[in-house]
């Protein structure tokens, strides 16, 4: 019994984590944005803004909360709900650190290690569309349903690729366990420097699979004024954009577990050398291994909001364009080069095909006739 | 709450929501409870330790192909939807065909010998990755296969049959 | 046909594939952002801090006084004349015995009034005024109102205070 409270002890505070990281995510995004646009950002709540959280959560619960004569209200309801439980199922597989010994036991630092962690991940990520289509189909609004259509058809095509991308890195752990993924990379040996082109696809079907600039069309407030969520208000719109969230910081630990070796850092064997071996020192050395981990998924998290205040959103056309002619067989390759490597044992294979397209796009930008640069052409005339 | 107590549960909750499939009028709600079946026996699937199948079932079925389902049904005018009139001579045939498949398939179960699992023959690891991994690639190697050539074969179908053909309106 | 000098040079060419691959160019540009990001900001954060307006902003108008704390104001109306958004009015009435400490002649504004709303800060009034009574502070704004019945401002509020002299650079 005592092992079982431990262990309810720890996916608390993984839960309550993703949560908090989530609530200083909506601040750190506005401070992000404001800092890059020359400007300070929210200041006034608390220092530097530090209340801003809470006060936006008071003023999302204070607004009306408006349901739609036409709506169907059931669904309407469980749109944002479902949305929420599947951001926040998915951490359950996370390893956060490593263990921890309490009373001669080692205990994982981790919600439940299962042998197919990564494909859990996957399941809940495939499952996260329904909570935009539910709601977007329950708002009845033209806007509102073509959002969530969207949002099905990017999801759908973007997870193909994530699938196709991942596969590389199953290949080279041989497992589907994310925490032997980790450990696989312990020593320095990240699958970052093994599968770069894995991790370029997978950061952008990351981005799209959060519905992220710049692949936030659901939401293109241009095109569909608020795209799945315009019908709603209050704290079920609260709810979806803390999903998104949540979302982010999730998937900023799977890319930092599968390519940035997890709560594995530099010089990390001296470090729990000098520790020593003892119960105190071990549980130092996996604290210090769960901060390393946290920091590299925050520095995701600030660098899926650096993409987001930088680039543009794309076209629907050239979404899904990118997604099926290009991510797709781009993975499929790093499928097969990447099995080739493993054939003959030669980890870092996929590097050629690395090398291989910056050759022939060098080449290629290189050919272009000069002539053809630079057609002089008048500004249109105003 | 002991395993044979959840089991009960969750078949009844599969039972539940597998009626609800095609007694609910609203084919959104229909597709919903769809979605929920699957989810319980993904849960069902758990409890045998396959988590594998658990997982595959989810993202194929829950993930993708009831998103599909969901797709097409977003697009159905639901308010002007009218039970169509249906003859009486139309009711009684769809009534004999119904109770004929039903009368086969108890009669089939009936029929069926199950191989009734041992303890001594129990294997915690049947139902693990690496074990269906092993069968699959090695003892079914040759029908693994040959499914492959049959998706590729049907990806291409699918890739000629969306292609935009000469003439076409380009939108 | 070229009329002006700012036309650009477009490429219209085809794409090479390392421009159409967008990575070099996402790569450029969010060092862009990335730069930013470390600038120094040029934000004033107002209430706290304030800019300098310099000596000849118009804000608030004042009433003057004199050096005795007479009111230089002798309801002429002028400034109300010169107004052109007509914010100004004002009642004239005469100084009584015993006050000649409180006007500084014989005539005075019993009531003076500024309408805020209409007010367009032109300065007009206080170049209007030949008894150099109503000058446009260049230190201070007309604050925020919240109802339409603070809009319009009094003699309570116009009036100059003796404590704090409203002194110009060139004065002094």
């Amino acid at each position: 019994m005592d092992i079982f409270w431990i262990k309810a002890i720890i996916i608390l505070v993984i839960f309550g984590l993703s949560l908090f990281v989530a609530m200083y995510s909506t601040w750190a995004e506005r401070k992000v944005a404001g800092y890059m646009q020359d400007r300070p950002g929210p200041n006034r709540a608390g220092w530097g803004g530090l209340l801003q959280p809470l006060a936006d959560a008071g003023k999302m619960f204070f607004k009306e909360d408006f349901i739609p004569a036409q709506a169907n209200k059931w669904l309407f309801i469980a749109g944002p709900c479902l949305a929420m439980l599947t951001a926040l199922l998915s951490s359950a597989v996370i390893p956060f650190g490593d263990t921890l010994r309490i009373d001669g036991q080692e205990i994982q630092v981790q919600g439940i290690e299962v042998n197919i962690g990564i494909l859990w991940v996957f399941g809940i990520v495939s499952l996260g569309v329904y909570g935009v289509m539910v709601g977007g189909w329950a708002s009845n609004n033209k806007f509102s349903l073509l959002g969530a259509i969207r949002a099905a058809s990017q999801n759908i095509s973007y997870e193909l690729a994530l699938g196709l991308s991942l596969i590389a890195v199953i290949m080279m752990t041989g497992s589907l366990s994310v925490r032997d993924i980790v450990n696989t990379q312990h020593g320095g040996g990240w699958n970052i420097l093994f599968q770069p082109l894995g991790f370029v696809i997978f950061l952008t079907c990351a981005f799209a699979e959060c519905n992220r600039t710049p692949f936030d069309l659901p939401e293109c407030e241009a095109e569909l004024i608020g795209g799945y969520h315009t019908e709603y208000s209050s704290m079920k719109l609260g709810f979806y954009l803390f999903a998104e969230y949540v979302n982010m910081f999730v998937s900023s630990c799977v890319v930092s577990a599968l390519y940035f070796g997890g709560f594995n850092y530099p010089f990390m064997d001296k470090v729990a050398e000098a520790l020593g071996n003892d119960a105190t020192g071990h549980n130092i050395a996996t604290a210090i291994g769960f901060f390393a981990f946290i920091a590299k998924a925050l520095f995701f998290v600030f660098f899926f909001m650096w993409v987001r205040w930088t680039l543009p959103r794309f076209r629907y056309d050239q979404l899904m364009n990118l997604g099926w002619k290009s991510l797709i067989p781009l993975s499929i390759l790093n499928i097969i080069v990447t099995g080739i490597g493993l054939m003959f044992n030669l980890r870092w294979f996929s590097w050629v095909a690395v090398v291989i397209i910056v050759a022939v796009v060098a080449v290629q930008a290189a050919m272009k006739p000069k002539a053809a640069r630079g057609i002089l052409e008048a500004a249109p005339v105003r | 709450m002991s395993a044979d107590k959840i089991w009960y549960l969750l078949t009844a909750l599969t039972i539940v929501f597998a009626l609800a499939v095609i007694l609910v009028r609203n084919p959104m709600y229909s597709v919903l409870c769809l979605v929920l079946t699957f989810l319980c026996l993904s849960c069902h699937y758990i409890l045998l330790n396959a988590q594998f199948l658990a997982v595959v079932n989810l993202i194929v079925y829950a993930g993708a192909i009831m998103v599909l389902f969901l797709f097409v049904v977003m697009f159905l005018n639901l308010r002007e939807y009218k039970e169509e009139t249906k003859s009486t001579l139309q009711r009684v045939a769809a009534f004999v065909v119904g109770i004929a498949i039903l009368g086969a398939i108890v009669m089939a179960v009936r029929r069926l010998q199950y191989p009734m699992p041992s303890a001594e023959k129990f294997d915690i690891r049947t139902g693990y990755v690496e074990v269906l991994g092993e069968t699959l690639f090695l003892d079914y190697l040759l029908p693994f296969e040959l499914v492959t050539i049959l998706f590729f074969v049907a990806m291409v179908g699918a890739v000629m049959l969306g292609k935009r053909e000469k003439g076409e309106r380009h939108f | 046909m070229q009329l002006t000098n700012r036309a650009k040079k477009i490429d219209k060419s085809e794409m090479t594939l390392a421009e159409r691959m967008y990575l070099p160019a996402i790569a450029g540009g969010m060092a862009i952002t990335l730069k930013h990001f470390f600038k120094k900001k040029p934000t004033i954060n107002y209430p706290e801090q304030k800019r300098y307006l310099g000596p000849v902003f118009r804000g608030q108008h004042i009433l003057k006084k004199d050096e005795a704390g007479r009111e230089r104001c002798t309801a002429c109306g002028l400034c109300a004349v010169a107004c052109p958004a007509e914010a100004i009015s004002m009642v004239a009435a005469e100084r009584k015995a015993g006050e000649e400490n409180l006007y500084r002649e014989e005539k005075y504004a019993a009531v003076y009034e500024i309408n805020m709303l209409r007010c367009i800060f032109c300065g007009f009034c206080e170049e209007a005024c030949p008894k150099q009574a109503i000058y446009l502070r260049h230190d201070q704004f007309v604050p925020v109102f919240m109802s339409r019945d603070e809009v319009i401002y009094g003699k309570d509020r116009l009036v100059e205070d003796m404590s704090s002299r409203y002194l110009r650079e060139g004065w002094k």
